[in-house]
Formats: structure tokens, C-alpha cells, sequence
């Protein structure tokens, strides 16, 4: 089954926080899962201010400075995933750094077409 | 559900099987193997059904599945599993409420309708509930199985929290379904884990406390353990509970909470402990052991 893995953290103050060492260390661990047999997309995004949202409303592009939905967390990245059952999904996910940080992963299995 | 690996599908599936059986069964006389003739017969609907509605995505490998035999089928083929039910209906990805609406639907085997009553919802909300979350099993991909080695501690206090739950919900004599429900899920728990004492301490809980039912209320008020009239206690239940608490001591020895505080409490017959009189149902549950 495939899962997409929605990466949510508070600004990255918890990642700020760290050490220069211990930041590396955290960088490595999301190359390490981007590395996973399992894993067949993914990446970082930038920050949420720059963001920018688009409608189209009686055929005109509308365009909002900023993310969908304005929350203390923001989506800071994703995973793209093949797992077995919700469960391998769940171990994939609770190694994502972000989830020990203050942040959180958002577990969805795709639409199978 | 193990073959099907949706909950709903094989809902239906057996209930078809069933109703088959009933007319069937009546007519030509029961078959030597009558759960693997359910099994079969089950599976067959449900591949027909799977055909008819031309669902055909790569999950429904099924659809290659040749048709099930009869004869071809002993019940020693087919393993009881129930246990494989219960984590699937206590997987933490499911709300707690649906947690509790699945296991009293699919072990209890109380109706939509029990249900709804039990937690005072109307009928509709219960079912929506349940549909819900059987969608969610089969969507997400909660998987149907005993949880492996490194999940089962936490997966299995998952459960007991829900059927101690269930089993609170029904205390006091607020639905005598619901605890009697709860512990025929603890009977079946002990049955297929003999070997924990968690599963043997909360059944001997559950057993030791219903026991005592009948002397609880007097005229609608709560009467103290002290003052209850002992001839109203299930003699029956509490030598159960007692059973349970002695299968449990052996493995008990590195602790458990139930089980440690099932056998702190001295037996209901002898109580040491004095209920602290207040009527929260907290406290009762705790103390009146």
C-alpha cells in the first residue's frame, strides 16, 4: 500500500535548539529515510512564508500571500511511502524526526488507482 | 477477515453463511464440519459479491481465488481468530469510542442497536460509528494480526484498557449487558492468552466485582462493601475469579497491574479494604474489591 507521510513541526524551534552536531545528526536521519528501500519520493519544503494559495473563483486566478491554512504547525516536508499495512507505515513514521521533536507525522494512504 | 481483509465484506459474508446454514442445514442435516463449511461458504458469497460489484483493484487479488470446495475443508484447518479480532478492533489508529463500538459488535456480538443504548446515542450515530470505522480498517490498512513481538505489550494493554472500559461503562448496574459483555471478551481473552497474567487479573477483576452486583444497591442507594448482604453475591463468579487470580500467580511474579491489584485486595469474604464511601465510580470500582 502506498501512504503519504505529512511532516508537521512548530516553526523548527525545537530544531534550532540543538547543537550544530545534533542538528547534523538530525539531518542525516531524514537522508538515512529518504535512503529506506521503502521510501519512493520525498523532500523538504520551505518555509510556510513562502507559501502562496491559489483558487479560481467565476474563472479568475486568485492568489492569497501564505499557506492554506494558517496554524502554529506547518507541513515542513513529506515521504512518499510503499509499506505493507498501516503499521509498517507507523514505524516509518515514529523515525521521522520531526515526531520526537515537538512535531507530528500525518499517516494517509493514497487513493489506489 | 484474514482472507478478505475487509471487515465489512466479511460481515456480510458470514451472515449470508449463516442464514444459508439456518434453511440449509434445517433441510439436508448439519455437515461433519460444520465451521468449515461456514468458512467456505462465507468465502464464496463474498467472492461472488466481489465479482458482482466489479470492484477490481489491485487489492482484490480474490477475484483469481478458486471457489471453495466443501469437502476440501476440516475445521482443524481453520484457526480460531479471535485474538486476531480483538487487537484489530483495539488498534490504537482507531478512536477510542470506535475501539469500543467494534469489539462489543464483532466480539460481544451485541447488535448496532444494544449498543447505541449502552452509551445512550442515538441508533444512527452508533452505526455510523461502526461503518466508519470498519472503512478505516480497510482503507488505511490496519492489518489483521496478532501484533508481533515488539507491539503486543502495548497493543495488549490497549486492549484490557477497552474492555475494562466496556465493563465500567456498565458497573453499578447502569447496563448489566455491558459488563456481562465485557467479561465474556475476558473469558475469550483468557481462553486464547492463558499465559498472561494482565488477561487472567483484569477477568478475576471483572468477575470478582460483577459478583457483588446484585448487593451493591438497596433501594437506590449504594450500600458499603461492609453492609452488603453476602447471600446476594454470585458464588459462582467469585470461585471463577478466584480461578482466575491462581491460573494468573505463577506468571504474575514480575507484576501486572491488574493482577497485583486483584490480589492486594483480599478475597470479597474476608475484605480488609473499607470503600471510602464516596460515590464516584471510580473510587467503587477501585476500592470495592
Amino acid at each position: 500500500m502506498q501512504y503519504l507521510l505529512q511532516i508537521y513541526s512548530e516553526g523548527d524551534t525545537q530544531f534550532d535548539n540543538l547543537s550544530a552536531d545534533q542538528r547534523a545528526a538530525v539531518t542525516g536521519e531524514y537522508m538515512a529515510i529518504s535512503e529506506s528501500p521503502q521510501v519512493t519520493g520525498g523532500a523538504q519544503l520551505q518555509p510556510a512564508a513562502t507559501a502562496t494559495t491559489v483558487r479560481v473563483q467565476d474563472g479568475r486566478t486568485l492568489t492569497t500571500d501564505g499557506p492554506f491554512a494558517e496554524t502554529k504547525e506547518a507541513l515542513g516536508g513529506y515521504y512518499l511511502i510503499e509499506a505493507d499495512d498501516l503499521d509498517a507505515a507507523i514505524e516509518l513514521a515514529a523515525r521521522v524526526p520531526a515526531a520526537r521533536l515537538g512535531g507530528a507525522v500525518e499517516v494517509r494512504p493514497l487513493v489506489e488507482r | 477477515m484474514g482472507f478478505l481483509g475487509d471487515f465489512e465484506l466479511a460481515e456480510e459474508a458470514a451472515q449470508d453463511a449463516f442464514a444459508i446454514a439456518a434453511e440449509r442445514w434445517a433441510r439436508a442435516g448439519m455437515p461433519a464440519n460444520q465451521r468449515a463449511w461456514l468458512v467456505a461458504t462465507a468465502r464464496n458469497r463474498a467472492i461472488d459479491r466481489i465479482r458482482r460489484e466489479r470492484t477490481l483493484t489491485a487489492k482484490y487479488k480474490l477475484l483469481e481465488a478458486p471457489k471453495a470446495v466443501h469437502d476440501e475443508f476440516h475445521d482443524a484447518d481453520f484457526r480460531d481468530e479471535r485474538l486476531e479480532l480483538i487487537f484489530t478492533c483495539c488498534h490504537p489508529a482507531l478512536a477510542t469510542d470506535a475501539q469500543v463500538a467494534l469489539t462489543l459488535r464483532a466480539l460481544g456480538g451485541m447488535n448496532t442497536d444494544e449498543i447505541a443504548r449502552a452509551f445512550l446515542v442515538p441508533e444512527k450515530t452508533m452505526a455510523q460509528r461502526l461503518v466508519r470505522a470498519k472503512r478505516k480498517i480497510k482503507d488505511a490498512g490496519i492489518p489483521f494480526r496478532i501484533p508481533p513481538a515488539h507491539l503486543l505489550p502495548d497493543r495488549l494493554v490497549a486492549v484490557l484498557a477497552i474492555v475494562y472500559l466496556i465493563f465500567n461503562e456498565g458497573y453499578d448496574g447502569r447496563s448489566p449487558l455491558l459488563a456481562s459483555e465485557a467479561i465474556r471478551v475476558g473469558v475469550a481473552l483468557a481462553e486464547l492468552m492463558p499465559d498472561e497474567p494482565e488477561v487472567l487479573g483484569l477477568l478475576a477483576l471483572m468477575l470478582l466485582h460483577d459478583a457483588r452486583r446484585e448487593a451493591r444497591v438497596h433501594d437506590g442507594e449504594l450500600v458499603l462493601l461492609a453492609d452488603q448482604d453476602r447471600s446476594l453475591w454470585d458464588r459462582s463468579q467469585i470461585a471463577a475469579g478466584r480461578a482466575a487470580l491462581a491460573r494468573g500467580m505463577p506468571c504474575a511474579a514480575l507484576g501486572g497491574r491488574a493482577h497485583t491489584s486483584c490480589r492486594q485486595r483480599s478475597p470479597p469474604c474476608t475484605p480488609r479494604s473499607r470503600p471510602t464511601g464516596r460515590r464516584s465510580r471510580r473510587s467503587t470500582a477501585i476500592c470495592r474489591v
